[in-house]
């Protein structure tokens, strides 16, 4: 579908962790999205509305600003607004909740 | 110019056959496979759409806007670059697939066992890089238990000797050995960061290696109700090397993809990967009008995504190291428009 460059992770994560087959995973993100499905597959759509959501870009200085989330930061905010869990994202969380602790 | 249209033989080799000839490979592929499978023939729709695909002399081709699938994988990167990291990076920010899979050189789940901590901080450190879903992959590789390399006896060397109840047993204390292996390696991707976990290449060593895949499979959902759970299949059709092993009542021996992908989904699969080899011999066209055949009764009928698995040698994708990119996009379009996969 185009990965980064479009809504590709974001279906693929649909599937993986809810089972779903693709035209639901299609409907499913882009109601998180309020896109219509056929935007998923659009870069110039999904531009934005990565951007926007902080749902990551392609970490280039031609396509990203310190102002992008990216990676780890990119996925705490995929997690949120599909409302699925990103194991990376629980484990950073396990892992930094554990360092607070010990220096509070 | 009817009789000029540049098309792949199935080991990659450059043919020119006519509108008609091609029509003649598609509906002889279509009728083997219903004959072999015991399915439906593809309709005439169906068929006039891969004549058509194949028909044209462009050097790509591709589905219609926003008929796009889902793209996983059994590996990125050469391993030959850079780190297997940049691997991962380099498909997610320059290639832009949808997920990544990182993966070992030896890529079955028995050998990953000892150097898991190492497999695990790659992963570890992969996850705080990409923004994509990132996999771990190996093959149920049941082959890798036996005598001398393994501690079970080798059944092929049985086989021969007429030892079949030796045979059958060893390969039963195969499946426990790599079922252990298999959830060992899916625990310490999870606490690693994991999105998901892969077990490619199920049913390469038959009956008891799907097995294999399918009570792991089992063990992985029951423990992680959320996480991503992949297989995809050896070939069309599962060997029976052992021939009496059953996987919740249902015969393992003899499976084509339809039954294939039931079992995967009962076991908890998240996507099932139906593979479809490739007669060298043929043309492109037959291949593909011959997979998707058997696959479409199992993709019609899945309750979970069917990736179907399109490489070298599998999905109609020519069996060379180097595969045509006319043929490549030619095969992946006519399955995924023909199928209505979710994803290859």
């Amino acid at each position: 579908m185009g990965g980064l460059r479009t809504a590709g992770d974001l279906v693929a994560r649909m599937q993986l962790t809810r089972r779903m087959r693709l035209p639901e995973a299609k409907a499913a993100v882009a109601d998180r999205l309020g896109v219509e499905p056929g935007d998923l597959s659009d870069p110039v759509v999904m531009w934005d509305v990565r951007r926007e959501l902080g749902l990551g870009t392609i970490p280039t200085e031609d396509t990203a600003t310190t102002a992008d989330a990216l990676a780890i930061e990119a996925k705490h905010t995929i997690a949120a607004v599909l409302d699925l869990p990103v194991r990376s994202v629980e484990a950073f969380a396990e892992r930094t909740a554990r360092r607070g602790r010990a220096g509070a | 110019m009817d009789s000029v249209i540049p098309t792949r033989m199935g080991d990659g080799s450059l043919v020119r056959m006519s509108r008609s000839g091609i029509e003649a490979e598609v509906r002889d592929g279509t009728e083997a496979a219903a004959r072999r499978a015991k399915v439906e023939p593809l309709d005439e729709g169906e068929l006039g759409h891969l004549v058509d695909i194949f028909a044209s002399p462009s050097r790509f081709t591709a589905v219609d806007i926003g008929d796009e699938v889902v793209l996983t994988s059994d590996g990125v990167g050469s391993q030959d670059v850079g780190s297997r990291i940049n691997d991962l990076q380099n498909y997610e920010q320059t290639v832009c697939t949808d997920t990544v899979e990182l993966y070992h050189h030896d890529y079955s789940f028995k050998p990953i066992k000892p150097v898991l901590p190492f497999e695990q901080a790659t992963m570890r450190r992969a996850q705080l890089l990409l923004t994509i879903p990132c996999n771990y992959g190996a093959m149920p590789d049941l082959g890798r238990y036996t005598e001398p390399d393994g501690p079970v006896p080798n059944w092929s060397r049985l086989l021969p000797l007429g030892r079949i109840d030796d045979a059958r047993a060893a390969q039963e204390a195969a499946v426990e050995l790599a079922v252990d292996d298999i959830v060992y390696v899916a625990e310490g991707m999870y606490e690693a960061g994991a999105d998901g976990i892969n077990l490619d290449t199920a049913g390469a060593a038959g009956d008891a290696d799907f097995l294999a895949a399918l009570r792991a499979i089992e063990r992985i959902r029951a423990k992680y109700p959320d996480w991503g759970i992949q297989i995809g299949m050896a070939s069309e059709f599962v060997l029976g090397m052992h021939g009496e092993l059953e996987y919740e009542g249902v015969r393992l021996a003899g499976l084509w993809p339809e039954a294939q992908m039931r079992l995967a989904a009962q076991a908890g699969a998240s996507v099932f990967g139906p593979a479809v080899n490739v007669n060298t011999g043929k043309s492109v066209a037959w291949n593909v009008a011959r997979a998707c055949t058997i696959v479409k009764p199992c993709s019609r009928a899945a309750e979970i995504p069917v990736h179907m698995n399109g490489g070298m040698g599998v999905g109609g994708v020519p069996m060379h190291a180097l595969p045509p990119v006319d043929a490549v996009s030619r095969a992946s379009r006519a399955c995924v428009d023909v199928l209505r996969l979710d994803g290859l």
